[in-house]
């Protein structure tokens, strides 16, 4: 990283080894828009709809932009003729907690013109949609389908909006959201007695190749229907 | 080697459409009708405990005869929510499960992650560190690239190269050992540097590897790139087109076999790896047998990296000389109050990060693996620490990859995917 460390740790005056928290802070700045023409690009066509920018580590151009039109600016950045991120490496989620807005971050990159780009939409939390990209990456197929899973974001248009990693009937919730605890919001007891009464035979038929449909909800009323997660004896916090 | 490839041209005419249909029976001079069977479904249940499935995996297959017309993958049964328990950990506690990710290549996860870590902090390595962490790579590079070779060999019923692989395997294993003690869950780096620098003699030992290895590659590929089996099961078996390969996602030597070359440490480059003399090796057809090809070359590559690093391998300090960031040794820690307190501060407290997050990829066997960190002012742990998993996205593409293929094919694909479990479901 020899040559990545000159451009955005010129503000930083104590050198690149600092860590201690008074002299924090140093490694984002604001950046410039010249030195990231996709950026520049973003702000000259779609200065509304960006929130705003920023350098982070050393090298990195992160764009926060608003949900709404990011379906149709996103298709832009694949297909213009100047950026063609053809690759969507990666659609992942972000949770700060507190009821701040949930981010769905994409790191994109460019294997014509070799640069990478990080965009950033937040989501307030009463209003976790946004539209699918998967019809212009089909990468972001079950990349996608993990946030809905981990952070209960909906992606408007999937075509196979379905939980992924944890179980098709979890009731608990949306794992990786800050408001959960880490054992889950169920006792111990409660996990056991659901796991010992669930249908196992219910995994190995036909429905199992049925795609697409609508999102499967996760009522809060089934989550406290059998025991409310607040009155359980789980005890986490 | 790999542009080549169509010299081989058995089993290129096994076209691999639908039921065969139209093709003459071989008893047609026998003037009997053929029976109507090809009306019913079936649907197959793959795993999740299946040994072709590499793991937990489970792939539910519609099948018409033999032929598979649509799979709904099923993934999550090895889920260990790494990345919420990582919320709860300091900096350096994250490292141990980086390495229970991809077991069959700990050491370059858990540089990938360090690394992620240091350039959102802003800490550069020493030089010898860097060195030190490249041959780490390429050496797990070539370890999780004979597994891959071992069991895809048997999956199509070839024994011996898996005992080839394995045995090649064990000397990694024991140079991991040798390096970190344990053989699969390394914990080799932390941030700012490495647990501990090479042993004495441990570069011996590499270079005895090094130097063995290539012939028993030399082995393998006489064994397997002529075979005729090998070529009948793999060539024109999902074979997947450029453009295709980029959108979906495919990255590692499954896109480079589609004929795209992108390779992480070529085209972002990383711990001066334009410095280094290498080729990326480049498909062709994007089939099994061009993912195989590739991954051997890449052995080979990684054998030609491991020497030059050795080579240039500086002296000096491992670890980062800020007492902020990495720990006292021991002796300084015992006998001397600052060393103790900034060993106090450093466990007790962990280490410091600016607000911001940073998203690091770097080329790991199986693609490109990047590692997302998250993080508050001064928060000492991550807000969010996301790991993209290369198979997870690979591995998304099988439904397009197999369908119209027989069931068998179905295992080779799978196999020439080279997935691992425990990275896809985290």
């Amino acid at each position: 990283m020899a040559d990545d460390s000159i451009s955005g740790l010129d503000a930083v005056e104590e050198g690149p080894v600092s860590s201690s928290t008074d002299s924090g802070g140093g490694q984002g700045s604001t950046g410039s828009p010249d030195e990231h023409p996709t950026l520049a690009a973003l702000l000259d066509r779609y200065p509304d709809e960006i929130v705003r920018y920023r350098l982070n580590a050393g090298d990195q151009y992160v764009v926060w932009m608003k949900p709404d039109r990011s379906h149709e600016i996103l298709e832009w950045l694949k297909d213009d003729a100047d950026h063609l991120y053809d690759m969507m490496s990666d659609v992942t989620g972000l949770d700060y907690g507190n009821g701040r807005p949930i981010n769905v971050v994409y790191q994109m990159y460019s294997t014509t013109y070799k640069l990478a780009l990080r965009i950033r939409c937040e989501l307030p939390l009463d209003a976790l949609e946004i539209d699918s990209v998967v019809d212009l990456w089909q990468a972001a197929n079950w990349l996608e389908r993990e946030v809905y899973d981990l952070f209960g974001v909906t992606f408007r248009n999937h075509p196979d909006h379905r939980r992924i990693l944890m179980p098709d009937d979890y009731a608990e919730g949306h794992p990786l959201r800050k408001d959960f605890p880490l054992r889950g919001r169920f006792s111990r007891a409660e996990q056991t007695r659901r796991a010992l009464n669930q249908d196992v035979e219910r995994f190995y038929l036909a429905e199992d190749l049925v795609r697409g449909g609508a999102p499967q909800e996760v009522a809060a009323a089934e989550v406290g229907g059998a025991i409310s997660p607040s009155e359980s004896d789980g005890g986490e916090t | 080697m790999s542009s080549n490839t169509v010299e081989f041209n058995i089993g290129q005419g096994r076209e691999m459409g639908v039921g065969g249909a139209g093709t003459p029976s071989p008893l047609a001079p026998f003037d009997i009708p053929e029976p109507d069977i090809g009306t019913e479904r079936m649907l197959i249940n793959l795993g999740p405990q299946h040994p072709a499935t590499h793991g937990v995996l489970r792939l539910v297959c519609e099948l018409d005869g033999e032929t598979v017309t649509e799979i709904v993958p099923h993934i999550g049964y090895l889920h260990s929510s790494f990345e919420k328990l990582g919320e709860y950990r300091t900096w350096n506690q994250i490292v141990p499960l980086t390495d229970r990710m991809d077991y069959l290549a700990p050491l370059i996860y858990n540089c990938a992650y360090v690394m992620s870590v240091e350039k959102l902090m802003g800490i550069e390595v020493t030089e010898r560190c860097k060195v030190v962490r490249v041959i780490l790579m390429e050496l797990d590079r070539i370890f999780g690239h004979l597994l891959w070779l071992g069991t895809t060999a048997i999956d199509v019923g070839a024994f011996t190269p898996f005992l080839y692989s394995f045995q090649q395997r064990e000397k990694i294993y024991q140079l991991h050992e040798a390096l970190t003690g344990a053989r699969i869950t390394t914990s080799a780096t932390r941030v700012g540097g490495m647990m501990a620098d090479l042993p004495k003699g441990w570069l011996d030992q590499l270079v005895e590897f090094v130097d063995e290895f290539p012939k028993t590659l030399g082995e393998v590929h006489r064994l397997l790139t002529g075979n005729q089996i090998h070529i009948g099961r793999t060539q024109g078996i999902g074979s997947i087109s450029a453009a295709d390969a980029i959108n979906y996602g495919f990255t590692g030597p499954n896109l480079r076999a589609a004929g795209v070359a992108y390779d992480v440490r070529k085209d972002r480059p990383y711990y001066d790896y334009e410095t280094y003399d290498f080729e990326v090796p480049i498909g062709e057809h994007g089939d099994c047998y061009d993912r195989y090809l590739c991954r051997m070359e890449e052995m080979t590559q990684s054998v030609g990296l491991l020497r030059q690093a050795m080579k240039r391998l500086p002296g000096g300090p491992i670890n980062v000389e800020d007492p902020n960031i990495s720990l006292p040794s021991k002796t300084d820690a015992m006998s001397d109050m600052e060393s103790m307190i900034h060993h106090f501060k450093l466990i007790t407290e962990g280490i410091p990060a600016p607000e911001g997050d940073c998203y690091m990829a770097i080329e790991a066997s199986k693609g490109e693996l990047g590692m997302y960190v998250v993080a508050e002012e001064g928060s000492t742990k991550p807000v969010r620490w996301r790991v993209r998993p290369p198979s997870f996205v690979n591995l998304s593409v099988i439904p397009k990859l197999a369908t119209g293929h027989l069931l068998s094919d179905l295992i080779m694909i799978n196999a020439s995917l080279d997935i691992v479990l425990g990275e896809i479901d985290r």
